[in-house]
Parts: structure tokens; C-alpha cells; sequence
């Protein structure tokens, strides 16, 4: 019988407790709005911008071959070996009980608050050329700063909350008793790690990949100081995208954002096709 | 399996969580652990099953020591109290756990491990689950998988949380009578903890009153009932 339902019923047909219309389509057009002006149109003027020049010479320029190559290596170092830092601290932090927990936890903030630049120039006070160890390593013919080892350390120090900071909450939350289970069905530490744990935290894990690979990719600041932005040697994708817009060389500016745009792209498609792909066990094991 | 708690007392820095207290439980019996929270009914059962190391006394398994024993060599049934199954796990990958953990040498073949997990269904009497995930499952079905993966590591004793502590009255019922079923049936050593004085007085052979980290009274359901020996036991049982 529609014609009994009272008006005030069929104003919220959608849901009782959801927003009115005109709320509902007010807020969805500002996020709207404010992704396609921040987000999606600079990405958008980058790649015409890129693809509008002549990108093909711009591409086979040894310096910016040499920032890519240098870029991927800087993060195929950093991300494995934060993932790793990563998945140690969030283990250590939420699994024992020790003395000086909240001072880690503080640390590991650390690179959130601190300022890249004032980052960069810590490394270069504790491992330049005219410090003991620096000194030690540039005599020995491995010089850190102006070379990849600092490259690689500014790296690490920026984009190591990521993964850390992805894991605490989800392994607080899982606790210690599946971990329990398994040890009290004779499963050793390791086993234990490999079949129980890592499976438990693998989505946030490689969300916290993602992002510090994003951000190892594409830092900037510290990276900058150590550096010393050596054309062709130590000037990653961001160094030498700047070297070359500051030189008026705007099509090679263009077209390396575009590559160093391109790339995070990538990574990020990667993690909407694993997420469609487990879909189903997603859905069954309760993940968010 | 004969088991004899010998003077076990366990600190949690300035805490005192159980006073010394000391407890024989005779093979194949159903031995219930009551008391309030708190009472450290579940600590001591963490230390049985090697989860809690005792700041003193010892454990003997029948004649030998093992108050020093990993967990994993205890070989104890766990089932916790929220279950604890592996989300990522379907049913049968949960109970083909512990057999599938052991050392190459004595890892049983891949069909005997699928026989083993089907008979363990039959004996849960959840013959069609072995496909479904945990969160899929209702509690008292969940419930019931813990206790076929505690008992697909062929234990030596059978140790329980609470395990009908997060179930509603009917389901409860049932699985009482399925857990003593099972006890009948496998003839393990069994040890649970509750805080619910009827489920101990109505499952147990033994009831074990403990109240503050010590042990207030040991004795039959009937004993416990008539002649409750303090007057905490006395309080606990009436209420």
C-alpha cells in the first residue's frame, strides 16, 4: 500500500541515517572538484606538456637516462631494506613490552616532522668528507655524501615511517594470539612469521611499499644536500627535473616529470590490480 | 597423561598473578578451573601449555620436568578463547596446520593429513566445512574448529580458555555435551577454564576453585557443592 507510506518515510528512502540529498551531491562535488584541480589537472599538463615537445631526444639524453637508472636504484635499495626496518619496529612495538617504547615510537615519527633539508644536512655533518667516518670511507675510496650511499641513507631516514606506521595500528589491533596458536601447534618462530604474521599484514605491508616508493622515487629536499648534484653521476629524476626547468630546458623538464609521474602511476595500478584480483579472499577474510 | 603442578607461582613485575600453589590431575580427567577474573585461572593454564614461563616451581608431564620445555615441544591442545583461528585460512588449511608444521622426518603424507582433517570434521560434526573461511563460520562453529586443530596435533592434553565464554545459552548447552563426548571418546587429559560455576559443577571431574592467585578448594562437583571449604568457594558456588 505506497499510498499509506507518510511523506517524512519516503524523504529518507535511501537510508535513515545517511545525509539529504543536496548535502550528499554538495560534498561529493567539492572532493570532486578538489581532486580534478589539485590532483588530476597538473598530472594531466605535465604529460601534454611532455608529449607536446620533443620527447624522444629528451629521453635518449644520457644525464636523464643516468637520473632514471639512479633513481630506480636508489629505491630498489631503500624499499626492501624499509620494509624490512619497517616490519622489525611495528613487530618489536606491538608484540613485547621493553623499556623505552614510546621513545621508538617518538623516532620513528622522527622523519615526519623533521624538514628534509634539515635531514640532509645531518648526514652531511655526520658522514662528510671531514668527518672520522666519512673521512675514513672517501680515503678508502667510498665516499658516502656527494655519492649513492648518502643518496641511498637521506632515502631510508625520509621514507621510513611508511611501512612502520601502516603495520602498527593493524598488529596492535590482530594482537599476539593467532602467533600463539601456531607456536602452541609446534609451528617454529619462523614458520610461524611466514604462514601467520606476514599473511595477516600483507595489504597494509604493500601499502606501506607503495607509498614509500612513491616517496623514495620522488624525493626531493634531503636528497638534494647530499647529493652535491653531479650531472650523470649523483642527480636523481627530481634533481636533475629541477636542474633542467631552472636551465629554461622546459620539454626535458616535461618529459622526465612525465617518465618520474609515470612511474608512480604504475606503482598504483599495480595495487588496484592485486586488489581486484583478491577480491574474493579479501572479502572473506574481513579485510577492510 | 598424569600431571602434577608443583609450587608454580608467576610474577608479572610487581604483580603477583598465582602464589605458589601446587595440583595433581589424574589421567583422563576433565578438570575445571574456576574462579573470577583475575583469580589467575588462566595464567596457570598458559604456563601448562608452555605460553607463560612460572617465575617458580615445576611441571611434570607423567615422570618427566617440563617447566623448561618450549611450547612446541609440549605438544598441549590450545584452544583460546577467542578461538584464535587463522583468518587467512580456510577450515581445513586451519586444522591441516599443526601437521603440516612438523619436521620433514615425521610430517605425515599429503592424503593422510586430508584424511585426518576429515575425520576431525566428522568428530566436530561439521562434516561440509572444510572450503568456508573462519569469518564465515558462526561462533559456536568456530568454536568447535579451534578444538579439531588443538586435537589434529594428536596432543597430549587438552587445554581450554573459556571456550564457551563468547557463545549464547543454547549453543553453550550443546557444546558442553560435545566437549565431553569428545573427552570420552579421545580420553585426553582435559583442562578448562570458566568463570561459570554451573558449566564447572555440570562438565568437570574435578573442579578447581581459584580466587587472588591462590588455589581455594580442589575437589568432585558434589563435593564442591556440599562441602565448599571456605567461605569464598562457599559465595562463589551460591552465586
Amino acid at each position: 500500500m505506497p499510498d499509506t507510506v507518510p511523506h517524512a518515510f519516503a524523504r529518507h528512502a535511501v537510508s535513515p541515517v545517511t545525509e539529504r540529498a543536496w548535502v550528499r551531491h554538495t560534498l561529493i562535488a567539492l572532493a570532486a572538484t578538489g581532486l580534478a584541480v589539485l590532483v588530476f589537472a597538473p598530472l594531466c599538463v605535465v604529460f601534454q606538456e611532455a608529449l607536446a615537445g620533443d620527447w624522444r631526444t629528451a629521453l635518449a639524453n644520457p644525464d636523464a637516462r643516468s637520473a632514471i637508472r639512479l633513481t630506480l636504484t636508489v629505491t630498489a635499495i631503500s624499499v626492501p631494506l624499509n620494509a624490512i626496518f619497517g616490519i622489525t619496529a611495528a613487530w618489536a612495538i606491538t608484540k613485547f613490552e621493553f623499556r623505552g617504547k614510546a621513545l621508538l615510537i617518538t623516532l620513528i615519527d622522527l622523519p615526519f616532522s623533521v624538514s628534509p633539508v634539515v635531514a640532509g644536512l645531518c648526514l652531511v655533518l655526520l658522514f662528510g668528507a671531514n668527518t672520522g667516518i666519512g673521512g675514513w670511507m672517501v680515503a678508502h675510496g667510498h665516499p658516502i655524501i656527494f655519492a649513492l650511499p648518502g643518496i641511498v641513507l637521506a632515502t631510508l631516514f625520509i621514507t621510513f615511517p611508511f611501512v612502520a606506521r601502516e603495520l602498527i595500528p593493524l598488529m596492535t589491533e590482530q594482537g599476539r594470539t593467532e602467533e600463539e596458536a601456531a607456536l602452541s601447534l609446534g609451528a617454529s618462530g619462523l614458520r610461524t612469521f611466514a604462514t601467520v604474521t606476514l599473511p595477516n599484514i600483507r595489504w597494509a605491508l604493500l601499502y606501506g611499499v607503495l607509498l614509500s616508493n612513491a616517496r623514495a622515487m620522488g624525493e626531493f629536499g634531503a636528497v638534494a644536500v647530499v647529493s652535491g648534484k653531479i650531472r650523470g653521476q649523483t642527480a636523481t629524476m627530481p634533481i636533475t627535473i629541477e636542474m633542467l626547468y631552472n636551465e629554461y630546458l622546459s620539454v626535458a623538464a616535461f618529459t622526465l616529470a612525465a617518465v618520474l609521474a609515470l612511474l608512480a602511476l604504475v606503482t598504483l595500478a599495480l595495487k588496484t590490480a592485486l586488489e581486484l584480483r583478491h577480491a574474493d579472499q579479501l572479502a572473506a577474510i574481513g579485510h577492510p | 597423561m598424569h600431571i602434577r603442578i608443583d609450587q608454580i607461582a608467576k610474577e608479572f613485575g610487581q604483580t603477583t598473578a598465582l602464589h605458589p600453589v601446587s595440583l595433581n590431575v589424574p589421567q583422563g580427567a576433565l578438570v575445571a578451573l574456576l574462579g573470577p577474573s583475575g583469580s589467575g585461572k588462566t595464567t596457570l593454564l598458559r604456563i601448562l601449555g608452555g605460553l607463560e614461563f612460572p617465575t617458580a616451581g615445576r611441571v611434570m608431564f607423567d615422570a618427566i620436568d617440563v617447566s623448561a620445555m618450549s611450547v612446541q615441544d609440549r605438544r598441549a591442545g590450545f584452544v583460546f578463547q577467542s578461538y584464535a583461528l587463522f583468518r587467512h585460512m580456510t577450515v581445513f588449511d586451519n586444522i591441516a596446520y599443526g601437521l603440516r608444521a612438523r619436521p620433514r622426518a615425521t610430517r605425515p603424507p599429503k592424503a593422510d593429513i586430508a584424511r585426518r582433517v576429515s575425520d576431525l570434521l566428522r568428530l566436530i560434526q561439521l562434516p561440509d566445512i572444510a572450503a568456508r573461511y573462519p569469518n564465515q563460520l558462526s561462533g559456536g562453529q568456530r568454536q568447535r574448529v579451534a578444538l579439531a586443530r588443538a586435537l589434529a596435533i594428536e596432543p597430549r592434553l587438552l587445554l581450554l580458555d573459556e571456550p564457551f565464554g563468547a557463545l549464547d545459552a543454547q549453543v553453550r548447552k550443546e557444546l558442553r555435551q560435545g566437549l565431553r563426548d569428545i573427552h570420552n571418546q579421545t580420553g585426553l587429559t582435559t583442562i578448562f577454564v570458566t568463570h561459570d560455576q554451573e558449566e564447572a559443577l555440570s562438565l568437570a571431574d574435578l573442579v578447581v576453585v581459584m580466587s587472588m592467585g591462590r588455589i581455594e578448594q580442589i575437589g568432585t562437583p558434589n563435593e564442591i557443592r556440599t562441602a565448599p571449604s571456605t567461605p569464598f568457594v562457599r559465595n562463589f558456588i551460591a552465586a
